[in-house]
């Protein structure tokens, strides 16, 4: 198939959007101009637009919601964000600790991240690049591991962590998060891997490159927009995931986003407009990340795992 | 470190036999450590009574904990049949949304790199972000409820998080949220590789939308959806995130799905035996229903 590199979605302008044009049947001969545009074209302007916009509204309502009460004084009313305050953003950085908690998310989501990365990477390399003895049982390992409840861990995997020493440290969750990430992480990364044409590496071999230095001077750069994809995938998972930060992080200044939600959601009387301004401080990152990578992570899976 | 061990000389020395092994060997160690050891641990105490709170009772138990899961449990059977109901509700829901999601973005129209980042948005929020948002709304006091009772529509002071009746759809909605988005954007990537000349091949021969829909699209999109149903039904049975925090598994136990209860079982009850065999079985049944699911959806088949 064609590589995810080059592939864009077709969203540039192509000029035929006419609403409601209805293609002439049998002008478009195969190969013809006709070729790039999507073919169900032909879809009354109304059946789109109505159900797009009503399924708008459901998801983007929540966020406006969780917005106004985030910026709006306590006791308002007002369903509009205006006169704005920046009374609860306040209390939750720092009488909640949220400024703590959310450099600990960045340093739990980018060290685990770059290890998640790394591993994959290798192990990505070999699954497409070698066939070896244990690769159908190492791959059935990572499909297998899929099914594992990792909530249902959390008893072994806090004796383990305890007899490392590595209890209220940051690293332990480093490293669950990061593990329990790996497969789908291999498993994309080698599909990306595999768009790589082969003949490349072998060209710098033949100009005296080293495996290892053909696969940085030439693999690695087409890898950027899978290395991004996977990246940010695991990235927005380990700052979404709580549990391990829960259970294995004990005193406060150690704890992370997730973990602080959870908090003042459990308390007696729930401050709403804290809540709300916590909400924010947690997705305003992962919200920046996603509009970033959102058309990568198309084109990314479509070359990645789920075509194998 | 990890891609210094492949050094140049090592690599042509031993050849392409050891390499591959070299560069699976961390991903391995990880997984041996604190993926297979875990699983084996539990395993091991799914077969001793290994309770905190009651020691001299500690010790081999045989069969014991299973036998008493499958015939003594009420609870046991309670929860798996909630799981049950959670995970095909949602899985079922999304798809269908998704589906419809991921075709209305696939059309060619103004603003729709936009709308599609709008409405793939939720992908990237936390259970525990769903939450907190869903309880801003759900809130009886001031959330959507009473702003619609101030113009007439439903009753004040409802909550439906802890009315026995709509907690499950309030929670499946506000999963809904957030899970509609994985499903389309899975869906979308497959749509674009749809060799175009097909459908206008159909075109051709008369072929109206929704005969176009059936015999080209579906059964090219049949083994992404397969997947990630899989994948996502899996992911929605261990997914505690949600419900943990929006409900808690209540009111009355009414929401609490197996992983939950294991986990009320292990961590609060401290009985580490009888929730490693809870784990054990819920495993089982997870492995069985993926393979039985690809068997009957002749996963992989010759669609392609």
């Amino acid at each position: 198939m064609t590589t995810a590199v080059t592939t864009t979605t077709p969203d540039s302008g192509h000029g035929r959007t006419a609403p409601t044009a209805r293609p002439p049947r049998g002008r478009r001969g195969p190969g013809g101009g006709g070729r790039r545009r999507p073919v169900t074209d032909d879809v009354p302007r109304w059946q789109l637009f109505v159900p797009l916009g009503l399924y708008l509204l459901f998801t983007l309502i929540p966020f406006y919601w969780m917005l106004l009460y985030a910026v709006r004084p306590a006791g308002s009313r007002s369903l509009l964000p205006w006169p704005a305050t920046t009374e609860h953003f306040e209390k939750v950085w720092n009488e909640r600790s949220f400024g703590v908690f959310f450099q600990n998310s960045v340093l739990v989501g980018v060290a685990s991240m770059v290890m998640t990365l790394f591993v994959s990477l290798a192990g990505g390399y070999a699954l497409a690049r070698f066939s070896f003895r244990l690769k159908t049982p190492f791959l059935l390992a990572l499909l297998c591991s899929q099914f594992i409840p990792g909530a249902l861990m959390l008893v072994p995997l806090f004796e383990i962590f305890k007899n490392l020493q590595m209890i209220n440290s940051l690293g332990s969750v480093i490293i669950a998060e990061a593990v329990f990430q790996l497969p789908l992480s291999l498993i994309l990364l080698s599909g990306f891997v595999r768009n790589v044409p082969p003949s490349l590496e072998e060209a710098a071999w033949v100009d005296g490159c080293g495996r290892f230095r053909a696969f940085c001077a030439v693999v690695l750069p087409l890898l950027r927009p899978g290395l991004v994809a996977v990246g940010s995938f695991a990235f927005v998972h380990s700052w979404n995931h709580f549990l391990f930060a829960l259970m294995f992080l004990s005193s406060q200044d150690k704890q992370t986003i997730p973990v602080g939600l959870n908090t003042l959601l459990g308390a007696d009387s729930v401050d709403l407009g804290a809540l709300a301004a916590g909400g924010v401080v947690a997705a305003v990152p992962v919200v920046i990340i996603f509009a970033f990578i959102q058309r990568w992570l198309v084109t990314g899976f479509s070359a990645g795992a789920v075509k194998g | 470190m990890v891609l210094a061990v492949p050094s140049k000389r090592r690599a042509r020395a031993t050849g392409a036999r050891a390499l591959p092994y070299w560069l699976i060997s961390p991903a391995v160690l990880l997984m041996l450590g604190f993926i297979a050891y875990p699983m084996l641990s539990v395993l091991y105490y799914s077969l001793q009574h290994y309770n905190v709170a009651k020691p001299w009772r500690n010790g081999f138990a045989g069969l014991d904990n299973f036998r008493e899961i499958l015939t003594e449990d009420d609870l046991f059977w309670h929860t798996l049949a909630f799981s049950a109901q959670w995970v095909v509700v949602e899985v079922g829901l999304q798809l269908v949304f998704g589906l419809a999601l991921a075709l209305i973005v696939n059309q060619t129209f103004v603003g729709r790199g936009i709308a599609r980042a709008l409405v793939f948005s939720p992908w990237a929020v936390s259970g525990v972000l769903t939450t907190t948002i869903w309880i801003l709304l759900y809130n009886p006091a001031t959330g959507i409820s009473r702003y619609l009772a101030d113009i007439g529509i439903g009753e004040y002071g409802t909550s439906v998080l802890s009315d026995t009746g709509t907690v499950f759809w309030a929670a499946v909605l506000a999963e809904l949220w957030r899970g509609v988005p994985f499903f389309a954007i899975l869906i979308l990537a497959d749509l674009q590789s749809v060799p175009k000349d097909l459908y206008e091949a159909a075109s051709v021969d008369g072929a109206g939308r929704v005969r176009r829909f059936l015999h080209i699209t579906l059964p090219h999109l049949k083994n992404a959806i397969v997947l990630s149903t899989l994948l996502r039904a899996v992911w929605e049975f261990n997914n505690v995130d949600l419900l943990y925090t929006l409900t808690g598994g209540g009111p009355a136990g009414e929401t609490t799905t197996l992983p939950l209860y294991v986990a009320n079982t292990g961590i609060d009850g401290h009985d580490f035996g009888y929730a490693s065999a809870l784990t054990t079985v819920a495993f089982v049944i997870l492995l069985f229903f993926s393979i039985l699911y690809l068997r009957l959806s002749k996963f992989g088949g010759d669609d392609r």
